[in-house]
């Protein structure tokens, strides 16, 4: 063996010397030196997070009034871990806990699932939270059922019952606002993960926003203003030993309460708006059909009412009949429950009539086609002949209820609501544009109008799904025709059989309608014009945007920006921010018309179509004037819509009030009565006597001032003769009623 | 037994074996008892470690805690008595049997390749066996060229001199084949160790230095041409990348490590003590009974029992080095030279990797890993060093 091969077997184990050396030296570095950052890495490594839910702040009215709140339920859970600790997988104790609860044992298994895994049912009947998280078996726990799980611990290993919070639609007066403060439920998977990535591009990427068992707002106010009534959840970081045992609490942050949001509505004048539209609903389903011989009695299927502050655009109270009670989502609705409330036979009582029901404007409309009308150079001061009907391109077209009032001023025009005279207007100056041989881009003085008034487009109400409504103009209907004349068409050839069988008449109209809107029914005709004059045809708005229009007529030309929020309140008291929307603009009508068209509306509730109710209220015009408008809505194949649209005081105008009933009636008849009642809650009137004070809001305008609220939670009314503390039961302690400074003490 | 052929003629045969097994020149009383003893030590821990590793996981699976351990226990019975049969013929007889253990482990290297092989943790290194048995060839491929390679480089010449150029040829030829079948399992770890391996061969054969650099510089060149051309797989790949930047993906490549060093950090001086390592017991770190038992030794002994582990080792390769140099001839220098090679670059590949200074290759730690293959293998080489130390100076 050479002498080479000897030194190059010590330069190897020198090499692997000096290897060993490293490794030593690194081993050192990693156990001793920089133990401590392993250690914390180990000790995260072994956490979980817990997330405590925030309160939800409460929804008020303008007054304080809780509208939403959280009441303290007991909720029954089951942990994971402890079930996957006992030899069946838990199944004897869920058994257990279901005879307890009282529910099917089935049931509560399919609860304790987790969503995703094998054998779980679909959400929402699986748990969709975190492993960690223990599972809620029922929120309706009773007492007695919790000492029973309390009290035997070794029965029921893992099994809680605690107090927590849980949603709650107290309806105070008896205001129900179901569609305008919506509903709650659990997040689903798309709205984490759309979450997850809006945190990580705002770099937020460790906030913990939202998690799989948070419920978070559906529909209505709950959903609009979910960001402010959420609140962020607390945070409790739990060690975990290997078989998922919670072994320590390593830290713990408190949830931080949702904000409060104050809201426009006056939960008083509600209760009475709700009653009140419901009172039009059962008139108008007593009273007869005049276009069947009063023969048959009016359906009547649905209505709405809006009161809106007419120079802030505040809601101060808004109802849609069918309602339902908001309180059937909480703790997930039942299937027979979402039933009913999306039924055609219950008349959906899920959607709003007064921002997503979109009807025919009948002569409410005329505020809109008044001042087209004066743009297209007819004069408010002069006289006009109204006839029993209107000749438009040879085809006579019939003043409501063929009756002619021969030649009158245009006062008297709007008094009797006379079509003819407007069929006139528009007929005429559809002429001047050119008939039916207008440019496309024509702009038309009546449809430019209705755009100028906010029509056609949701109306920014701080509240989910708005409806556009429709200005049915040149460009929507030629739109309309190339998006159904295949259909049309086609029906023109083949005609409609199945409906010959049961009703030929019926059949041969639909015939020459398709064969009509086949050849050419983009054409802007004469009669579609006349149509729109009077708010009918294909024009449709919701009850909200013809509020909207009476707003700006009576405030002197601002369109504005209806909303329900009001202001956001920290739970503590503290101002978030208000809610004061920009208007969307001004009207392009002039002060004189609009002074004209208020006084003409004035005489309306004085000697014209909308005497009677007012007159049979015995209502004190002299001292409240009031400014109305009827509408009777025809729609084929339907009874009539009743429109009744107005503004009051007429002299310096506070609050616009438009009722609307579906298959009603006459707007007088059915729904006059009920928007007359409710003037005399808005100004405090019992017979001749006006008392603001004793109005709803109080004093005769809305609520100015901001509940305050207590550092504690509760809520303070603002002063009143009659204000006192409203102690709002929520997540605080019941404690003594008090009457104090803030509410002025009892009358 | 041990008849036919006698070395030199100062070797007195007992005549009757077992009355004077005692005796100053005696197999027993020739054997590197030092080595032999840190070698149990090792197998020992390495039993606790698998055990302590393998405990919660059969637990929570409803097996048998104790099944890795019993099989591990069986592994180090039949490895040793293995180990006894490499060390009882004398090394040089098996100059005559490396042509056929060569060709033997080049036909399980290809059994590999063939359907009959299977697929583990991304290596196609295995044949599964009934019974719940499964040979990984490519460790008893290890043996084979260590002996092979000796057997070539130190072969027709005397004593002093050193291979020739065509000597070392063909003695890479001849590693080559192993290397390129390993190569195509693919097993990277392997192939790294098979390269330490020859070049710690060619550079103690005597051969010319040109060798030695040339290797160095052709195993670079190798390194960074498979890099380039894609020729690695993308995970492996990642795990070098991993390696220098553990922090890049911790989810993915750099999972390993990261957990690797936080079980081994957590550990600090003392350890957890043993089935109390909240890393190991919560199965945080993957593969721990095998590649990772080293951070099972970090966690749950602490730096007292990963750096005892460490100095075991080191008491392993300082006797290979030691039998090495007191080897009779060059054959027997050359294999405990190759074994030397192996344990050394395993064991600081292996340790290394868990303590993120080395990428993550899939080699087990000798001795203390779980695996019946690697155990085996790694006490046939024991007894080949025992087999050369018994027989110096005779």
């Amino acid at each position: 063996m050479s002498e080479r091969s000897r030194l190059r077997l010590v330069v190897l184990q020198v090499l692997v010397l000096s290897l060993l050396g490293t490794l030593l030296g690194r081993l050192w570095y990693v156990q001793v030196v920089a133990a401590e950052n392993y250690k914390t890495a180990a000790a995260e490594n072994g956490t979980r997070e817990i997330i405590t839910p925030a309160p939800r702040g409460m929804i008020l009215d303008s007054r304080g009034r809780p509208l939403a709140r959280n009441r303290t339920a007991l909720v029954v859970s089951i942990s994971r871990t402890a079930m996957l600790r006992q030899d069946d997988e838990g199944r004897e104790l869920v058994a257990k806990v279901a005879d307890v609860i009282g529910q099917p044992v089935e049931q509560v298994w399919e609860k304790t699932r987790l969503c995703g895994s094998e054998g779980a049912p679909p959400a929402p009947r699986c748990f969709n939270g975190s492993p960690y998280q223990p599972i809620p078996v029922t929120d309706e726990a009773s007492t007695a059922m919790a000492l029973q799980i309390m009290e035997r611990r070794e029965d029921f290993p893992g099994v809680t019952a605690e107090l927590t919070a849980v949603r709650e639609y107290p309806q105070p007066l008896g205001a129900n606002a179901a569609h305008e403060l919506g509903y709650l439920g659990p997040v689903t998977d798309e709205e984490l993960a759309e979450r997850a990535v809006a945190n990580d591009r705002r770099g937020a990427r460790n906030e913990t926003v939202l998690q799989g068992t948070d419920l978070i707002g559906r529909a209505g106010l709950e959903r609009e203003y979910d960001d402010d009534l959420r609140g962020r959840p607390g945070v409790r970081t739990l060690t975990v030993d290997h078989e998922g045992g919670v072994s320590g609490v390593l830290s713990e942050t408190q949830p931080t309460p949702g904000n409060y949001l104050v809201t426009t509505i006056d939960a008083e004048l509600q209760a009475e708006a709700e009653k009140q539209l419901h009172a039009a609903i059962m008139r108008a389903r007593q009273t007869g059909d005049i276009n069947k011989g009063y023969a048959t009695k009016l359906k009547a299927d649905s209505g709405a009412v809006v009161v809106m502050d007419v120079r802030t655009g505040g809601i101060v109270a808004m109802a849609s009949w069918p309602t339902y009670d908001p309180n059937i989502w909480v703790g997930g609705i039942s299937g027979k429950d979402y039933k009913a409330i999306t039924s055609k036979k219950n008349h959906y009582p899920n959607q709003s009539r007064a921002f997503q029901g979109e009807f025919a404007p009948a002569s409410t409309f005329k505020a809109v086609t008044l001042p087209a009308a004066v743009r297209a150079g007819y004069s408010v001061n002069s006289s006009y002949n109204c006839p029993s009907s209107y000749s438009i391109g040879g085809a006579p077209k019939r003043n409501y209820e063929s009756q002619g009032y021969g030649v009158i001023s245009m006062l008297r025009a709007i008094q009797v609501s006379c079509d003819t005279v407007f069929y006139k207007f528009a007929y005429e100056t559809w002429l001047r544009m050119g008939g039916l041989n207008a440019k496309k881009k024509a702009k038309d003085p009546f449809t430019e109008m209705a755009k100028a008034f906010g029509l056609g487009r949701p109306t920014g109400l701080d509240l989910p799904s708005e409806s556009d409504g429709r200005i049915a103009d040149r460009a929507w209907k030629r739109a309309y025709w190339k998006a159904t004349k295949d259909f049309y068409c086609a029906k023109a050839k083949t005609g409609y059989p199945e409906v010959a069988r049961q009703d030929p008449q019926r059949a041969a109209y639909l015939l020459q309608l398709s064969k009509e809107n086949c050849v050419d029914g983009y054409a802007y005709r004469g009669g579609d014009a006349a149509n729109f004059a009077i708010g009918q045809g294909d024009t449709t708005t919701t009850p909200l945007q013809m509020a909207r229009v009476y707003a700006a007529i009576a405030n002197g030309g601002t369109l504005v920006t209806p909303h329900i929020g009001r202001a956001i309140m920290s739970p503590d008291g503290q101002l978030v921010r208000r809610i004061e929307p920009a208007p969307a603009g001004r009207v392009p009508v002039s002060k004189a018309t609009l002074d004209w068209l208020r006084h003409a509306m004035r005489t309306v509730t004085e000697v014209g179509t909308g005497y009677g109710p007012f007159a049979r209220a015995a209502f004190p015009l002299d001292k409240i004037p009031v400014g109305t408008k009827t509408g009777t809505g025809e729609v084929y194949g339907k009874q009539t819509t009743s429109w009744f649209a107005s503004f009051a005081p007429a002299v310096k105008p506070q609050y616009a009030v438009v009722m609307m009933v579906s298959q009603g009636g006459t707007g007088s008849g059915v729904s006059g009565p009920s928007v007359a009642e409710l003037y005399k809650t808005l100004f405090g009137i019992t017979g001749q006597r006006v008392d603001l004070a004793a109005a709803a809001p109080p004093g005769g305008h809305p609520t100015q001032a901001l509940p305050a609220v207590r550092a504690d939670g509760t809520v303070v009314q603002p002063p009143r003769a009659d204000t006192r503390a409203v102690r709002l039961p929520g997540l605080v302690a019941r404690r003594e009623e008090r009457t104090d400074a803030g509410g002025g003490g009892p009358g | 037994m041990t008849v036919g052929y006698r070395p030199t003629p100062y070797t007195v045969p007992p005549p009757r074996r077992g009355s004077r097994l005692l005796h100053r020149d005696s197999a027993l009383r020739r054997m590197d008892w030092t080595l032999l003893v840190a070698v149990l030590a090792l197998c020992a821990i390495g039993a606790a470690l698998v055990w302590s590793a393998t405990k919660q996981a059969a637990i929570d699976g409803g097996d048998d805690p104790q099944a890795f351990l019993k099989k591990h226990i069986l592994n180090v019975g039949i490895g040793l008595v293995l180990g006894v049969v490499a060390s009882v013929f004398d090394y040089r007889m098996l100059r005559a049997y490396a042509p056929v253990v060569y060709v033997l482990s080049l036909l399980g290297l290809m059994a590999v390749l063939s359907p009959l092989g299977t697929t583990i943790n991304g290596s196609h290194s295995w044949i599964v066996l009934p019974a719940g048995f499964s040979v990984q060839p490519s460790e008893f491929a290890k043996v084979a060229l260590v002996v092979g390679m000796s057997m070539l480089l130190a072969e027709k010449r005397d004593a002093e001199d050193e291979p020739r150029d065509m000597d070392v040829v063909l003695a890479l030829v001849f590693a080559a084949v192993p290397f390129a079948l390993v190569m195509l399992q693919p097993d990277l770890g392997t192939a790294m160790v098979v390269c330490a391996l020859v070049l710690g061969l060619i550079a103690v054969s005597g051969a010319p230095i040109r060798w030695v650099v040339g290797l160095v510089v052709a195993a670079l060149l190798v390194a960074v041409v498979a890099v380039q051309t894609g020729m690695l797989k993308d995970y492996q790949i990642d795990r070098f990348r991993a390696f220098y930047d553990p922090a890049a993906d911790p989810k993915g490549a750099g999972f390993n490590v990261r957990q690797s060093l936080i079980a081994v950090g957590s550990g600090g001086m003392d350890g957890q003590g043993l089935f109390q390592g909240a890393q190991t017991q919560g199965k945080f770190v993957p593969a721990q009974q095998t590649d990772f038992i080293f951070t099972v030794a970090g966690e749950e002994l602490g730096f007292v029992g990963a750096a005892l582990v460490v100095a075991l080792l080191g008491l392993v390769l300082w006797r290979a080095g030691r039998i090495a140099m007191q080897a009779e001839d060059l054959f027997g220098r050359l294999v405990a030279t190759g074994i030397l090679c192996w344990f050394a670059f395993q064991s600081f590949e292996n340790i290394g990797m868990t303590l993120g200074i080395m990428p993550v290759t899939g080699v087990p730690l000798p001795f203390v890993s779980y695996g019946g293959s690697s155990m085996f293998a790694n006490l046939i080489a024991v007894g080949l060093l025992q087999n050369v130390h018994m027989r110096r100076y005779s």
